[in-house]
């Protein structure tokens, strides 16, 4: 018995590695500046799926909600092993919270269908909240297994799974369908295959291809998407009216949090006290310490 | 939307009919954004036997208890308990609905928050209430809910304006647990449950957990040790300073990934919140995912040998230096002072 996976893979600020130029004079975040990175637990999510193609068999499909650039990762999808990847892009998705983002994943998936499992990493690092797994399972009115460690068997439509709970480990099981969110030790992803680096380096999205049909009046986007298809190099592209999804419910407007206010951490030079780092300095430190009550 | 309801609703976590610390924690803010609302402070709880749990929440505030008492609710699972709040939330439809930012909270408050279609904010650090404008909207007494984001790198204040339920997680240890000097005179609605298929769908097969046997939050004196250190030879100096001090030993993360101390001693972003009496951080930079977890401690010692240190910028008391020095020499003062 096979099965099929989908995985929701994200396109990440690297917000471990920020300096001082990425951080504009009024706070906010200079995204351009920071180098976009591919979520690493998503990739331990993808992992997961292919080591279930590898075990059982079944089709591995990528796809991510994001702006064009995103297309990077789904290119990595295909180097790790995915068989397919989608690309889920409209301007007037922009601005989504974790509500308006399940939305639109949920009724992409809903779209693709033929899924036995959705995969997705635990959180993303940008905003690290770890609601649009449980809120796109939620939307599908499937189960969802959060915090998981280890696929610890699939079988008669049945996925046991081990996931972390507080102070130590709980497992689960779960009919199928159902979406689970993994940890990022549960798994090493595997390295891209040269083969496959070869055959998907060229492989192009809608957007992609439209940018060919600009620089050159000979193309025709449909001529290029069905060539791009033939070859296998085609990543499927879902925009808003592809997918027939209620405006409202997209972007801004379908989000209900708000983002008021963002302030830059801003490390205060307190007033510390400077204790020399002699025995008399520690003896005044102490005495000022005991005099507090803190000590002694 | 004027119309929002003012009361503010906690979820109540507990495991074996033993609450979760963050509950009370988030009952003690509760109460005070209740308060400011003029509203009603209410305990969700759900579980088995749990009617002594209940009672608990009175001693911090909880007007009413909203109880729902099954033996299938034993344990957590995300089905039946993310229905029967789902159910609750469209009934009542409360202001606010705090959870914990437990794993069993970051679960079931964004499944709860997607079918109610609430606002939900993950990990929040502080909530206050707040008239706000917003583009060009006036809106009064909105929950600000304040979190950090980009891995620590900026605070964001954020707002649901528009939706009849303001749901955030909260972190662990950020608030603090204040019991009332005597319990109101609360009182409990139980609420009536029915399992049905799709609540049973997932099955917990088996549960292993082992309770914590260090209890950094309660720990009045903390010695934390980080890569600074530079081996685990040197990290021995942390226990020795903790065992003189009657304190716990705690390390950052750079500490635990080196291998110099377990992962239960974690302070920071990933780790632990403390606020202790006295932290003194030895060879820790402070980074801000550490300061996220100790910089509101009673009075901090930062013991490093690089003065630019960010951990000086939160410190009260500062000392430049090698650890390996500086350690056994406040050692043996301080013990020469308790003769």
């Amino acid at each position: 018995m096979s099965y099929n996976s989908i995985v929701l893979v994200k396109q990440v600020p690297d917000t471990a590695n920020i300096s001082g130029q990425v951080m504009k004079d009024d706070g906010t975040v200079n995204r351009a500046k920071l180098p976009a990175i591919f979520n690493f637990e998503d990739r331990v999510a993808l992992e997961f799926a292919l080591q279930i193609k590898d075990r059982f068999g079944g089709k591995v499909t990528a796809i991510t909600m994001g702006p064009p650039r995103a297309s990077d990762i789904l290119r990595e999808c295909l180097y790790m092993g995915a068989d397919d990847a989608y690309l889920i892009s409209d301007r007037k998705f922009a601005g989504a919270d974790t509500l308006a983002t399940s939305y639109v994943l949920s009724e992409a998936i809903k779209k693709i269908g033929n899924y036995d499992l959705i995969f997705g990493g635990r959180q993303a690092i940008d905003g690290d909240t770890a609601q649009v797994g449980p809120q796109t399972a939620e939307k599908l009115h499937i189960p969802q297994i959060t915090y998981a460690q280890e696929i610890i068997s699939l079988e008669n439509g049945k996925v046991r799974i081990r996931r972390k709970i507080e102070g130590g480990y709980e497992i689960l099981e779960s009919p199928l369908p159902a979406l689970i969110t993994v940890i990022k030790d549960a798994a090493d992803p595997r390295p891209f295959k040269a083969r496959r680096v070869m055959a998907y380096k060229n492989a192009k999205t809608l957007m992609e291809l439209e940018k060919l049909t600009e620089s050159n009046s000979l193309l025709y986007i449909d001529q290029l998407v069905n060539e791009y298809t033939t070859k296998n190099l085609y990543i499927r592209t879902l925009t808003m009216d592809e997918l027939q999804l209620d405006a409202a419910r997209c972007g801004v407007h379908g989000s209900p949090t708000k983002v008021h206010k963002v302030e830059s951490v801003v490390l205060s030079s307190s007033g510390h006290q400077a204790i020399p780092p002699t025995k008399e300095g520690m003896s005044k430190l102490i005495d000022e310490l005991m005099h507090d009550h803190i000590l002694g | 939307m004027n119309q929002r309801n003012n009361d503010v609703w906690v979820f109540i976590e507990q495991r074996s009919g033993v609450p979760a610390d963050v509950s009370f924690e988030l009952l003690s803010k509760g109460r005070k954004l209740a308060e400011t609302l003029q509203g009603k402070l209410v305990a969700v709880l759900l579980g088995s036997q749990v009617k002594d749990v209940a009672k608990k929440t009175f001693a911090f505030g909880a007007q009413e208890v909203m109880l729902v008492d099954h033996p299938s609710l034993e344990h957590f699972r995300t089905m039946p308990y993310s229905r029967i709040l789902i159910e609750l939330v469209e009934k009542h439809k409360p202001g606010i609905m705090l959870f914990g930012a437990t794993i069993t909270g970051r679960d079931l408050a964004p499944r709860v928050a997607s079918a109610t279609k609430s606002g939900l904010t993950a990990d929040c650090t502080d909530l206050q209430i707040s008239d706000v404008k917003y583009i060009k909207d006036d809106y009064k007494n909105l929950l600000l809910q304040i979190r950090p984001a980009f891995g620590g790198n900026i605070i964001a204040t954020i707002i649901s304006p528009d939706v009849a339920t303001q749901m955030a997680t909260v972190r662990e240890g950020v608030m603090r647990m204040e019991p009332l000097p005597s319990p109101v005179k609360g009182k409990v609605t139980e609420i009536n449950y029915t399992p049905n298929d799709f609540d049973e769908i997932v099955q917990i097969i088996e549960q292993h957990r082992q309770d914590r046997k260090i209890n950094l939050k309660a720990a009045p004196i903390i010695v934390a040790g980080g890569y600074g250190l530079g081996t685990k030879e040197n990290f021995k100096l942390i226990y020795d300073l903790a065992a003189v001090l009657g304190g716990e030993v705690a390390g950052s993360r750079a500490a635990v990934d080196a291998g110099f101390v377990t992962p239960e001693r974690q302070v920071g972003q990933t780790g632990v919140t403390v606020r202790p009496k006295l932290y003194i951080a030895v060879g820790i930079s402070g980074a801000i995912q550490h300061r996220a977890g100790m910089q509101e401690s009673n009075k901090i010692i930062a013991i490093n040998n690089d003065p630019e240190a960010p951990i000086f910028s939160v410190a009260h008391y500062g000392i430049v230096g090698d650890a390996a020095v500086i350690i056994p020499m406040f050692i043996n003062t301080f013990k020469q002072k308790l003769r």
